[in-house]
Protein backbone atom coordinates (compact mmCIF):
# COMPACT_ATOMS: atom_id res chain seq x y z
CA UNK A 1 0.00 0.00 0.00
CA UNK A 2 2.98 2.43 1.11
CA UNK A 3 5.69 2.95 -1.49
CA UNK A 4 8.64 5.20 -1.29
CA UNK A 5 6.91 8.49 -3.43
CA UNK A 6 3.65 8.30 -0.77
CA UNK A 7 6.97 8.32 1.58
CA UNK A 8 7.86 11.09 -0.19
CA UNK A 9 4.84 12.87 -0.44
CA UNK A 10 3.97 12.62 2.51
CA UNK A 11 7.01 14.28 4.13
CA UNK A 12 6.51 16.94 1.69
CA UNK A 13 2.82 17.75 2.92
CA UNK A 14 4.59 17.38 6.49
CA UNK A 15 7.51 19.64 5.98
CA UNK A 16 10.53 16.80 7.22
CA UNK A 17 13.34 16.87 4.98
CA UNK A 18 14.47 12.98 5.38
CA UNK A 19 17.19 11.16 5.31
CA UNK A 20 17.33 8.25 2.61
CA UNK A 21 17.32 5.79 5.02
CA UNK A 22 14.90 7.51 7.26
CA UNK A 23 12.32 6.43 3.63
CA UNK A 24 13.00 3.31 3.28
CA UNK A 25 12.35 2.72 7.48
CA UNK A 26 9.48 5.19 7.30
CA UNK A 27 7.81 3.48 4.24
CA UNK A 28 8.00 -0.07 6.16
CA UNK A 29 6.72 1.20 9.85
CA UNK A 30 3.48 2.89 7.87
CA UNK A 31 2.79 -0.22 5.98
CA UNK A 32 3.21 -2.20 8.94
CA UNK A 33 0.78 0.01 11.05
CA UNK A 34 -1.41 1.22 8.32
CA UNK A 35 -2.23 -2.97 7.74
CA UNK A 36 -2.67 -3.07 11.43
CA UNK A 37 -5.00 -0.56 11.38
CA UNK A 38 -6.94 -2.10 8.14
CA UNK A 39 -8.60 -4.38 10.19
CA UNK A 40 -10.96 -1.39 10.75
CA UNK A 41 -12.47 -2.20 7.48
CA UNK A 42 -14.40 -4.99 8.48
CA UNK A 43 -16.62 -2.96 10.41
CA UNK A 44 -20.15 -1.47 8.64
CA UNK A 45 -19.81 2.29 9.29
CA UNK A 46 -22.16 3.52 7.18
CA UNK A 47 -25.13 4.25 9.09
CA UNK A 48 -22.65 5.98 12.19
CA UNK A 49 -21.94 9.16 12.80
CA UNK A 50 -18.26 10.66 13.34
CA UNK A 51 -17.40 11.70 17.09
CA UNK A 52 -14.34 14.30 16.73
CA UNK A 53 -14.67 14.66 20.63
CA UNK A 54 -16.55 13.56 23.62
CA UNK A 55 -18.03 16.48 25.51
CA UNK A 56 -21.66 17.36 24.47
CA UNK A 57 -20.92 21.21 23.69
CA UNK A 58 -21.16 22.57 20.14
CA UNK A 59 -20.16 26.54 20.65
CA UNK A 60 -18.58 28.25 23.53
CA UNK A 61 -19.46 31.67 23.74
CA UNK A 62 -18.44 34.34 26.55
CA UNK A 63 -18.82 38.22 26.72
CA UNK A 64 -16.51 40.25 24.76
CA UNK A 65 -15.06 41.65 27.61
CA UNK A 66 -11.92 43.92 26.99
CA UNK A 67 -8.74 42.35 29.40
CA UNK A 68 -5.14 42.21 29.66
CA UNK A 69 -3.31 39.93 27.89
CA UNK A 70 0.18 38.28 27.52
CA UNK A 71 2.18 41.55 26.80
CA UNK A 72 3.98 41.63 23.48
CA UNK A 73 7.66 41.96 25.12
CA UNK A 74 6.57 38.75 26.88
CA UNK A 75 5.45 37.03 24.32
CA UNK A 76 8.91 38.05 22.30
CA UNK A 77 10.69 36.77 25.06
CA UNK A 78 11.17 33.49 23.62
CA UNK A 79 11.72 34.59 20.19
CA UNK A 80 14.72 32.98 17.64
CA UNK A 81 14.96 36.38 15.90
CA UNK A 82 12.97 39.32 16.01
CA UNK A 83 12.90 42.69 15.18
CA UNK A 84 10.78 45.96 15.71
CA UNK A 85 8.47 44.16 18.34
CA UNK A 86 7.94 41.00 15.25
CA UNK A 87 9.16 37.52 15.06
CA UNK A 88 11.52 37.65 11.81
CA UNK A 89 12.35 34.83 9.41
CA UNK A 90 15.08 34.45 6.75
CA UNK A 91 14.23 36.77 3.37
CA UNK A 92 11.39 34.40 1.44
CA UNK A 93 11.38 36.94 -1.62
CA UNK A 94 14.43 37.50 -3.13
CA UNK B 1 11.16 8.30 58.56
CA UNK B 2 12.48 11.10 56.33
CA UNK B 3 10.17 13.21 55.15
CA UNK B 4 10.11 12.32 51.61
CA UNK B 5 9.00 8.83 52.51
CA UNK B 6 5.65 9.91 53.92
CA UNK B 7 2.46 10.74 51.70
CA UNK B 8 1.34 14.21 50.99
CA UNK B 9 -1.78 14.18 53.27
CA UNK B 10 0.43 12.79 56.20
CA UNK B 11 2.67 15.97 55.80
CA UNK B 12 -0.12 18.20 55.19
CA UNK B 13 -1.33 17.17 59.34
CA UNK B 14 2.54 17.97 60.15
CA UNK B 15 2.41 20.97 58.70
CA UNK B 16 -0.55 22.18 60.29
CA UNK B 17 0.54 21.17 63.93
CA UNK B 18 4.17 22.92 62.80
CA UNK B 19 5.79 19.58 63.56
CA UNK B 20 7.62 19.95 59.72
CA UNK B 21 8.36 22.89 57.83
CA UNK B 22 8.37 22.92 53.69
CA UNK B 23 12.33 23.64 53.64
CA UNK B 24 12.85 20.35 56.07
CA UNK B 25 10.66 18.58 53.53
CA UNK B 26 12.84 19.65 50.18
CA UNK B 27 15.91 19.35 51.73
CA UNK B 28 14.56 15.12 52.43
CA UNK B 29 13.81 15.24 48.67
CA UNK B 30 16.65 16.41 47.70
CA UNK B 31 18.88 14.53 49.32
CA UNK B 32 16.96 11.19 47.84
CA UNK B 33 17.32 12.90 44.08
CA UNK B 34 21.12 13.21 44.99
CA UNK B 35 21.32 9.64 45.90
CA UNK B 36 19.28 7.84 42.97
CA UNK B 37 18.46 10.00 40.46
CA UNK B 38 22.03 9.29 38.59
CA UNK B 39 20.68 5.91 37.65
CA UNK B 40 16.79 6.64 37.77
CA UNK B 41 16.76 9.70 35.75
CA UNK B 42 13.16 10.64 36.97
CA UNK B 43 13.69 14.19 36.68
CA UNK B 44 15.33 16.23 33.51
CA UNK B 45 15.32 19.48 35.61
CA UNK B 46 15.39 19.72 39.79
CA UNK B 47 14.86 23.24 40.60
CA UNK B 48 17.65 24.90 43.43
CA UNK B 49 16.15 27.47 45.36
CA UNK B 50 12.48 26.90 46.15
CA UNK B 51 10.25 30.45 47.37
CA UNK B 52 8.27 28.84 50.01
CA UNK B 53 5.50 31.30 49.74
CA UNK B 54 4.22 32.07 53.15
CA UNK B 55 0.55 31.57 53.13
CA UNK B 56 -1.02 32.40 56.28
CA UNK B 57 -5.17 31.79 55.36
CA UNK B 58 -4.65 28.24 54.70
CA UNK B 59 -1.32 28.28 56.97
CA UNK B 60 0.78 26.94 53.87
CA UNK B 61 -0.41 23.40 54.98
CA UNK B 62 -0.50 22.12 51.41
CA UNK B 63 3.18 23.76 50.57
CA UNK B 64 4.62 20.33 49.69
CA UNK B 65 6.50 20.21 46.42
CA UNK B 66 5.56 18.46 43.00
CA UNK B 67 7.27 17.22 39.65
CA UNK B 68 6.00 18.40 36.96
CA UNK B 69 5.95 16.72 33.45
CA UNK B 70 8.34 18.34 30.62
CA UNK B 71 5.35 19.17 28.74
CA UNK B 72 3.09 21.24 31.37
CA UNK B 73 4.27 24.95 30.73
CA UNK B 74 6.02 26.62 34.02
CA UNK B 75 6.69 29.93 33.89
CA UNK B 76 10.61 31.10 33.35
CA UNK B 77 11.54 27.53 33.42
CA UNK B 78 12.42 25.20 30.22
CA UNK B 79 9.27 23.18 29.49
CA UNK B 80 10.60 21.20 26.14
CA UNK B 81 8.70 18.23 25.78
CA UNK B 82 12.12 16.32 26.18
CA UNK B 83 12.09 17.63 22.33
CA UNK B 84 15.26 18.96 20.97
CA UNK B 85 12.82 21.01 18.89
CA UNK B 86 11.84 23.05 22.08
CA UNK B 87 14.94 23.07 23.87
CA UNK B 88 15.48 25.88 26.00
CA UNK B 89 11.95 27.06 25.47
CA UNK B 90 10.90 28.95 28.86
CA UNK B 91 6.89 29.78 28.91
CA UNK B 92 6.24 33.37 29.41
CA UNK B 93 3.25 32.06 31.42
CA UNK B 94 2.42 29.47 33.47
CA UNK B 95 -0.42 26.52 32.40
CA UNK B 96 -3.40 27.06 34.50
CA UNK B 97 -2.92 23.83 36.57
CA UNK B 98 0.60 25.02 37.88
CA UNK B 99 -0.94 28.62 38.53
CA UNK B 100 -3.81 26.87 40.48
CA UNK B 101 -1.24 24.65 42.51
CA UNK B 102 1.03 27.99 43.25
CA UNK B 103 -1.91 29.46 44.00
CA UNK B 104 -2.10 26.80 47.05
CA UNK B 105 1.71 28.00 48.09
CA UNK B 106 2.95 24.04 46.07
CA UNK B 107 6.28 24.64 44.59
CA UNK B 108 7.21 23.36 41.23
CA UNK B 109 10.01 20.43 42.67
CA UNK B 110 11.23 20.46 38.89
CA UNK B 111 11.05 18.92 35.30
CA UNK B 112 10.15 15.16 34.90
CA UNK B 113 11.44 13.24 32.08
CA UNK B 114 8.76 11.63 29.45
CA UNK B 115 8.77 10.35 25.58
CA UNK B 116 8.96 13.25 23.37
CA UNK B 117 5.79 14.79 23.31
CA UNK B 118 4.74 12.06 24.53
CA UNK B 119 4.70 9.81 21.89
CA UNK B 120 5.72 6.56 23.61
CA UNK B 121 4.97 3.87 26.21
CA UNK B 122 8.36 3.15 27.89
CA UNK B 123 10.22 6.94 28.04
CA UNK B 124 12.81 5.97 26.47
CA UNK B 125 12.10 8.31 23.37
CA UNK B 126 13.40 11.35 25.17
CA UNK B 127 16.09 14.23 24.05
CA UNK B 128 17.70 13.58 27.72
CA UNK B 129 17.96 10.02 27.72
CA UNK B 130 15.86 7.16 29.00
CA UNK B 131 14.30 6.89 32.56
CA UNK B 132 14.29 3.71 34.45
CA UNK B 133 12.21 2.10 36.42
CA UNK B 134 12.99 1.97 40.54
CA UNK B 135 11.79 -1.61 40.59
CA UNK B 136 14.69 -2.77 38.10
CA UNK B 137 16.85 -0.06 36.80
CA UNK B 138 17.24 -2.59 33.53
CA UNK B 139 13.32 -2.11 32.72
CA UNK B 140 11.58 0.75 31.38
CA UNK B 141 9.16 2.71 33.96
CA UNK B 142 6.36 2.86 31.46
CA UNK B 143 5.21 5.83 29.46
CA UNK B 144 4.81 8.37 28.69
CA UNK B 145 4.68 9.97 32.20
CA UNK B 146 7.53 7.79 33.28
CA UNK B 147 9.60 10.52 34.70
CA UNK B 148 6.92 11.81 37.06
CA UNK B 149 5.72 7.40 37.71
CA UNK B 150 9.56 7.02 38.76
CA UNK B 151 10.14 10.40 40.97
CA UNK B 152 7.11 8.98 43.20
CA UNK B 153 7.97 5.68 43.18
CA UNK B 154 11.42 6.09 43.89
CA UNK B 155 10.33 8.95 46.86
CA UNK B 156 11.91 11.57 44.41
CA UNK B 157 9.28 13.36 44.56
CA UNK B 158 5.88 13.25 47.46
CA UNK B 159 2.93 13.97 44.29
CA UNK B 160 3.36 14.42 40.67
CA UNK B 161 1.41 15.77 37.62
CA UNK B 162 1.42 14.16 34.32
CA UNK B 163 -0.64 13.82 31.25
CA UNK B 164 -2.92 10.99 29.74
CA UNK B 165 -3.65 10.91 25.82
CA UNK B 166 -3.94 6.79 25.53
CA UNK B 167 -2.69 6.07 29.20
CA UNK B 168 0.23 8.13 29.75
CA UNK B 169 0.02 8.21 33.16
CA UNK B 170 -2.08 5.23 33.79
CA UNK B 171 0.27 2.85 32.29
CA UNK B 172 3.32 4.34 33.55
CA UNK B 173 2.02 3.90 36.98
CA UNK B 174 1.16 0.15 36.65
CA UNK B 175 4.34 -0.14 35.91
CA UNK B 176 5.74 1.75 38.98
CA UNK B 177 3.68 0.51 41.89
CA UNK B 178 2.05 3.98 41.99
CA UNK B 179 -1.62 5.62 41.85
CA UNK B 180 -2.03 7.67 38.69
CA UNK B 181 -5.60 8.89 37.34
CA UNK B 182 -6.83 10.05 33.98
CA UNK B 183 -9.56 12.46 34.86
CA UNK B 184 -12.71 12.67 33.07
CA UNK B 185 -12.20 14.70 29.06
CA UNK B 186 -12.70 18.56 30.95
CA UNK B 187 -12.37 18.03 34.32
CA UNK B 188 -9.29 19.14 34.36
CA UNK B 189 -8.07 22.57 32.25
CA UNK B 190 -5.49 21.97 29.41
CA UNK B 191 -4.57 25.42 28.82
CA UNK B 192 -0.54 25.28 29.25
CA UNK B 193 -0.48 21.50 28.46
CA UNK B 194 1.79 21.76 25.46
CA UNK B 195 -0.88 19.78 23.48
CA UNK B 196 -0.21 16.36 21.35
CA UNK B 197 -3.72 15.12 20.68
CA UNK B 198 -6.53 18.18 21.59
CA UNK B 199 -9.98 15.91 22.07
CA UNK B 200 -7.71 12.77 23.69
CA UNK B 201 -5.29 14.74 25.92
CA UNK B 202 -6.04 15.16 30.02
CA UNK B 203 -3.51 16.27 33.19
CA UNK B 204 -3.85 14.25 36.40
CA UNK B 205 -2.05 13.51 39.41
CA UNK B 206 0.68 10.45 39.98
CA UNK B 207 0.63 9.79 43.66
CA UNK B 208 1.97 7.43 46.39
CA UNK B 209 -2.08 6.57 47.15
CA UNK B 210 -5.80 7.10 46.86
CA UNK B 211 -6.20 9.73 49.16
CA UNK B 212 -3.51 11.87 47.95
CA UNK B 213 -4.99 11.11 43.98
CA UNK B 214 -8.19 12.79 45.27
CA UNK B 215 -6.57 15.98 47.03
CA UNK B 216 -4.19 16.61 44.41
CA UNK B 217 -7.06 16.01 41.91
CA UNK B 218 -9.27 18.60 44.12
CA UNK B 219 -6.35 21.11 43.58
CA UNK B 220 -6.23 20.62 39.83
CA UNK B 221 -9.87 20.31 38.42
CA UNK B 222 -12.40 22.38 37.45
CA UNK B 223 -13.87 25.24 35.06
CA UNK B 224 -11.43 27.61 33.01
CA UNK B 225 -12.41 30.30 30.68
CA UNK B 226 -9.17 29.92 29.36
CA UNK B 227 -10.16 26.28 28.18
CA UNK B 228 -13.37 25.75 26.36
CA UNK B 229 -13.42 22.55 26.27
CA UNK B 230 -12.86 22.10 30.35
CA UNK B 231 -16.44 21.30 31.89
CA UNK B 232 -18.28 24.12 33.79
CA UNK B 233 -19.26 21.29 36.54
CA UNK B 234 -19.02 21.92 39.95
CA UNK B 235 -15.69 19.87 41.43
CA UNK B 236 -16.84 17.38 44.66
CA UNK B 237 -14.76 17.39 47.84
CA UNK B 238 -13.12 14.74 46.71
CA UNK B 239 -10.99 13.41 49.34
CA UNK B 240 -14.15 13.42 51.47
CA UNK B 241 -16.05 11.22 49.74
CA UNK B 242 -13.50 8.65 50.03
CA UNK B 243 -14.64 7.01 53.41
CA UNK B 244 -18.63 5.70 52.63
CA UNK B 245 -18.49 2.00 52.43
CA UNK B 246 -18.88 0.51 48.84
CA UNK B 247 -22.13 -1.45 50.04
CA UNK B 248 -24.93 -1.60 46.24
CA UNK B 249 -22.19 -0.32 43.58
CA UNK B 250 -22.32 -2.51 40.48
CA UNK B 251 -18.91 -3.05 38.91
CA UNK B 252 -18.55 -4.46 34.92
CA UNK B 253 -15.99 -6.98 34.21
CA UNK B 254 -15.36 -6.77 29.99
CA UNK B 255 -14.53 -10.38 29.11
CA UNK B 256 -12.93 -8.23 26.03
CA UNK B 257 -9.99 -7.39 28.23
CA UNK B 258 -9.37 -11.03 29.85
CA UNK B 259 -7.81 -12.37 26.68
CA UNK B 260 -4.48 -13.84 24.80
CA UNK B 261 -2.00 -11.49 25.08
CA UNK B 262 -3.05 -11.17 28.68
CA UNK B 263 -0.02 -12.23 31.38
CA UNK B 264 -0.96 -14.67 33.31
CA UNK B 265 0.49 -13.36 36.31
CA UNK B 266 -1.10 -9.73 35.41
CA UNK B 267 -4.87 -11.89 35.04
CA UNK B 268 -4.34 -14.16 38.54
CA UNK B 269 -3.65 -10.21 40.50
CA UNK B 270 -6.35 -8.65 38.52
CA UNK B 271 -9.14 -11.35 39.44
CA UNK B 272 -7.96 -11.32 43.22
CA UNK B 273 -8.46 -7.75 43.18
CA UNK B 274 -12.07 -8.10 41.87
CA UNK B 275 -12.23 -11.07 44.27
CA UNK B 276 -11.23 -8.63 47.44
CA UNK B 277 -13.93 -5.93 46.06
CA UNK B 278 -16.56 -8.42 46.62
CA UNK B 279 -15.91 -8.89 49.89
CA UNK B 280 -16.12 -5.09 49.91
CA UNK B 281 -19.50 -4.96 49.26
CA UNK B 282 -19.59 -4.84 45.50
CA UNK B 283 -21.55 -6.35 43.20
CA UNK B 284 -19.61 -7.78 39.67
CA UNK B 285 -21.12 -8.24 36.31
CA UNK B 286 -20.19 -9.61 33.41
CA UNK B 287 -20.27 -7.33 30.32
CA UNK B 288 -18.72 -6.80 26.92
CA UNK B 289 -17.10 -4.30 25.15
CA UNK B 290 -17.45 -5.65 21.64
CA UNK B 291 -15.44 -3.04 20.24
CA UNK B 292 -12.63 -3.24 22.36
CA UNK B 293 -10.46 -5.19 19.61
CA UNK B 294 -10.77 -1.79 17.19
CA UNK B 295 -9.59 0.68 19.98
CA UNK B 296 -5.50 0.50 19.09
CA UNK B 297 -6.13 0.96 15.32
CA UNK B 298 -8.61 3.66 16.42
CA UNK B 299 -6.24 5.72 18.37
CA UNK B 300 -3.53 5.73 16.43
CA UNK B 301 -5.22 7.70 13.59
CA UNK B 302 -6.92 10.04 15.97
CA UNK B 303 -4.00 10.65 17.76
CA UNK B 304 -1.23 10.98 15.35
CA UNK B 305 -3.83 12.88 13.07
CA UNK B 306 -4.34 15.31 15.74
CA UNK B 307 -0.41 15.52 17.17
CA UNK B 308 0.15 16.07 12.82
CA UNK B 309 -1.89 18.96 12.78
CA UNK B 310 -0.74 20.32 16.69
CA UNK B 311 3.02 19.82 15.65
CA UNK B 312 2.55 21.79 12.41
CA UNK B 313 4.08 24.90 14.80
CA UNK B 314 7.38 23.84 15.24
CA UNK B 315 8.81 25.01 12.22
CA UNK B 316 11.65 27.33 13.09
CA UNK B 317 9.85 30.66 13.08
CA UNK B 318 9.48 31.98 16.94
CA UNK B 319 11.17 29.50 19.50
CA UNK B 320 12.99 26.82 19.91
CA UNK B 321 15.42 25.15 17.08
CA UNK B 322 15.94 26.72 14.07
CA UNK B 323 18.09 24.90 11.41
CA UNK B 324 18.80 25.59 7.60
CA UNK B 325 20.53 23.41 5.06
CA UNK B 326 23.79 24.42 3.90
CA UNK B 327 22.55 24.33 0.40
CA UNK B 328 19.38 25.66 -0.90
CA UNK B 329 16.87 22.61 -1.96
CA UNK B 330 13.34 24.44 -2.44
CA UNK B 331 13.42 27.84 -1.49
CA UNK B 332 14.74 29.88 1.77
CA UNK B 333 11.57 29.70 4.09
CA UNK B 334 10.60 26.16 3.33
CA UNK B 335 14.06 24.61 3.55
CA UNK B 336 14.33 26.22 7.23
CA UNK B 337 10.78 24.40 7.93
CA UNK B 338 11.93 21.38 6.90
CA UNK B 339 15.87 20.98 8.22
CA UNK B 340 14.53 22.24 11.51
CA UNK B 341 11.89 19.33 11.39
CA UNK B 342 14.31 17.01 10.56
CA UNK B 343 16.84 17.96 13.31
CA UNK B 344 14.57 18.55 15.76
CA UNK B 345 12.19 15.62 15.52
CA UNK B 346 13.20 12.36 16.79
CA UNK B 347 12.18 9.24 15.29
CA UNK B 348 9.02 8.24 17.01
CA UNK B 349 7.89 11.85 16.48
CA UNK B 350 8.73 11.32 12.55
CA UNK B 351 6.99 8.34 12.41
CA UNK B 352 3.77 9.82 13.86
CA UNK B 353 3.75 13.00 12.65
CA UNK B 354 3.86 11.05 8.70
CA UNK B 355 0.98 8.59 9.90
CA UNK B 356 -1.24 11.32 10.92
CA UNK B 357 0.00 13.49 7.76
CA UNK B 358 -1.36 10.44 5.75
CA UNK B 359 -4.43 9.68 7.61
CA UNK B 360 -5.59 13.44 6.99
CA UNK B 361 -3.91 13.61 3.46
CA UNK B 362 -6.26 14.03 0.38
CA UNK B 363 -7.28 10.56 -1.30
CA UNK B 364 -6.82 8.84 2.44
CA UNK B 365 -9.19 10.75 4.61
CA UNK B 366 -12.08 9.37 4.64
CA UNK B 367 -10.54 5.83 4.54
CA UNK B 368 -8.80 6.42 7.50
CA UNK B 369 -9.35 9.43 9.61
CA UNK B 370 -13.38 9.28 8.88
CA UNK B 371 -13.42 5.90 9.28
CA UNK B 372 -11.52 6.26 12.90
CA UNK B 373 -13.58 9.20 14.57
CA UNK B 374 -17.07 6.63 13.36
CA UNK B 375 -14.99 3.82 14.98
CA UNK B 376 -14.56 5.96 17.44
CA UNK B 377 -18.36 6.37 18.06
CA UNK B 378 -18.92 2.94 18.06
CA UNK B 379 -16.58 2.36 21.09
CA UNK B 380 -18.22 5.62 22.89
CA UNK B 381 -21.34 3.90 22.57
CA UNK B 382 -19.90 0.16 24.33
CA UNK B 383 -18.90 2.62 27.44
CA UNK B 384 -22.23 4.35 27.24
CA UNK B 385 -23.92 0.80 27.19
CA UNK B 386 -22.27 -0.67 29.92
CA UNK B 387 -22.56 2.40 32.26
CA UNK B 388 -26.45 2.15 32.07
CA UNK B 389 -25.92 -1.04 33.81
CA UNK B 390 -22.66 -0.68 36.13
CA UNK B 391 -21.00 2.28 38.31
CA UNK B 392 -17.59 1.22 37.42
CA UNK B 393 -15.24 -1.25 34.86
CA UNK B 394 -12.80 -3.34 36.34
CA UNK B 395 -10.02 -4.06 34.07
CA UNK B 396 -5.90 -4.63 33.86
CA UNK B 397 -3.89 -1.69 33.03
CA UNK B 398 -1.69 -3.04 30.99
CA UNK B 399 -1.53 -6.67 29.41
CA UNK B 400 1.91 -7.00 31.41
CA UNK B 401 4.28 -5.82 33.94
CA UNK B 402 7.20 -3.41 32.87
CA UNK B 403 9.70 -4.92 29.76
CA UNK B 404 13.18 -4.47 29.27
CA UNK B 405 14.85 -1.12 28.28
CA UNK B 406 15.08 -1.32 24.39
CA UNK B 407 13.53 -5.02 24.11
CA UNK B 408 10.33 -2.60 22.19
CA UNK B 409 12.49 -0.12 20.57
CA UNK B 410 12.98 -1.42 17.17
CA UNK B 411 9.31 -2.65 16.79
CA UNK B 412 6.76 0.58 17.01
CA UNK B 413 3.81 -1.59 16.94
CA UNK B 414 4.63 -3.55 19.27
CA UNK B 415 5.11 -0.49 21.70
CA UNK B 416 1.76 0.60 20.80
CA UNK B 417 -0.26 -2.55 22.00
CA UNK B 418 1.16 -2.18 25.38
CA UNK B 419 -1.47 0.66 25.62
CA UNK B 420 -4.19 -1.55 24.60
CA UNK B 421 -5.91 -1.73 28.40
CA UNK B 422 -5.80 2.22 28.52
CA UNK B 423 -6.43 3.97 25.14
CA UNK B 424 -10.43 3.03 25.27
CA UNK B 425 -10.85 5.72 28.13
CA UNK B 426 -9.32 8.51 26.55
CA UNK B 427 -11.57 7.72 22.83
CA UNK B 428 -14.59 7.61 25.18
CA UNK B 429 -13.53 10.29 27.66
CA UNK B 430 -14.26 8.37 30.87
CA UNK B 431 -12.47 8.95 34.04
CA UNK B 432 -9.91 5.85 34.90
CA UNK B 433 -7.76 5.16 37.72
CA UNK B 434 -4.34 2.31 38.03
CA UNK B 435 -3.36 1.11 41.40
CA UNK B 436 -1.42 -1.47 42.44
CA UNK B 437 -2.83 -4.76 43.02
CA UNK B 438 0.00 -6.83 43.49
CA UNK B 439 3.18 -8.13 41.81
CA UNK B 440 5.04 -10.33 39.56
CA UNK B 441 7.32 -13.59 40.85
CA UNK B 442 10.04 -10.86 39.33
CA UNK B 443 9.38 -8.13 41.71
CA UNK B 444 7.16 -5.96 39.55
CA UNK B 445 4.69 -3.97 40.39
CA UNK B 446 0.64 -5.35 38.54
CA UNK B 447 -1.42 -2.38 37.70
CA UNK B 448 -5.53 -2.69 38.34
CA UNK B 449 -7.76 -0.29 36.89
CA UNK B 450 -10.86 1.14 37.48
CA UNK B 451 -13.00 3.22 34.86
CA UNK B 452 -16.11 5.75 35.54
CA UNK B 453 -19.08 7.14 33.86
CA UNK B 454 -17.95 10.57 32.99
CA UNK B 455 -17.33 12.78 35.62
CA UNK B 456 -17.85 10.18 38.48
CA UNK B 457 -14.15 10.21 39.91
CA UNK B 458 -15.59 10.41 43.01
CA UNK B 459 -17.39 6.73 43.06
CA UNK B 460 -13.90 5.79 40.90
CA UNK B 461 -11.91 6.93 43.91
CA UNK B 462 -13.87 5.55 46.61
CA UNK B 463 -13.91 2.33 45.18
CA UNK B 464 -9.80 2.21 44.56
CA UNK B 465 -9.65 3.43 47.91
CA UNK B 466 -11.41 1.06 49.98
CA UNK B 467 -9.49 -1.88 47.90
CA UNK B 468 -6.15 -0.14 48.51
CA UNK B 469 -6.74 0.25 52.44
CA UNK B 470 -7.82 -3.80 52.23
CA UNK B 471 -5.01 -4.94 49.83
CA UNK B 472 -2.34 -2.48 51.63
CA UNK B 473 0.00 -3.02 48.32
CA UNK B 474 0.94 0.64 48.58
CA UNK B 475 2.85 -0.32 51.35
CA UNK B 476 5.74 -1.66 49.45
CA UNK B 477 7.97 0.45 48.06
CA UNK B 478 11.29 -0.24 46.06
CA UNK B 479 14.81 -1.72 47.22
CA UNK B 480 16.67 1.37 45.15
CA UNK B 481 19.99 0.52 47.25
CA UNK B 482 20.42 -3.34 46.76
CA UNK B 483 19.38 -2.91 43.09
CA UNK B 484 22.39 -0.47 42.39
Amino acid sequence: MITRETTQHIANLARINLSEEEQTKLTRNLEDILTYISKLERLDITAIEPTSHVLPLKNVFREDVVAASLPQQDALSTAITQQDGAFTVPQVVE
Amino acid sequence: MPYNELTAHDLSELLQKGDVTPEAVYQDLRQQILKHDNSVHAYVRVNDALSFKKDTADKNTLAIPIAVKHNICVKGEETACCSNILKGFKPPYDATVIQKLKNRGIPVLGHTNMDEFAFGSSTENSCYGPTRNPWNLDCVPGGSSGGSAAAVAAQEAIWAIGSDTGGSIRQPASFCGVVGVKPTYGRVSRYGLIAFASSLDQIGPITKDVRDAALLLNLIAGHDPRDSTSADIPVPDYPALLDKDLHGLKVGIPHEYFVEGLDPEVETAVKEAIEALKTLGVQTVDISLPHTEYCVATYYIIATAEASSNLARYDGVRHGLRCRPSQTRKNSITDMFEETRARGFGEECKRRVMLGTFSLSSGYYDAFYLRGQKVRTLIKQDFDRAFKEVDAIVMPTSPTTAFKIGEKANDPLSMYLSDIYTISANLSGIPAVSMPCGFSKSGMPIGLQICAKPFDEATMLRMAYHYEQKAGWYKHKPGLEEKR
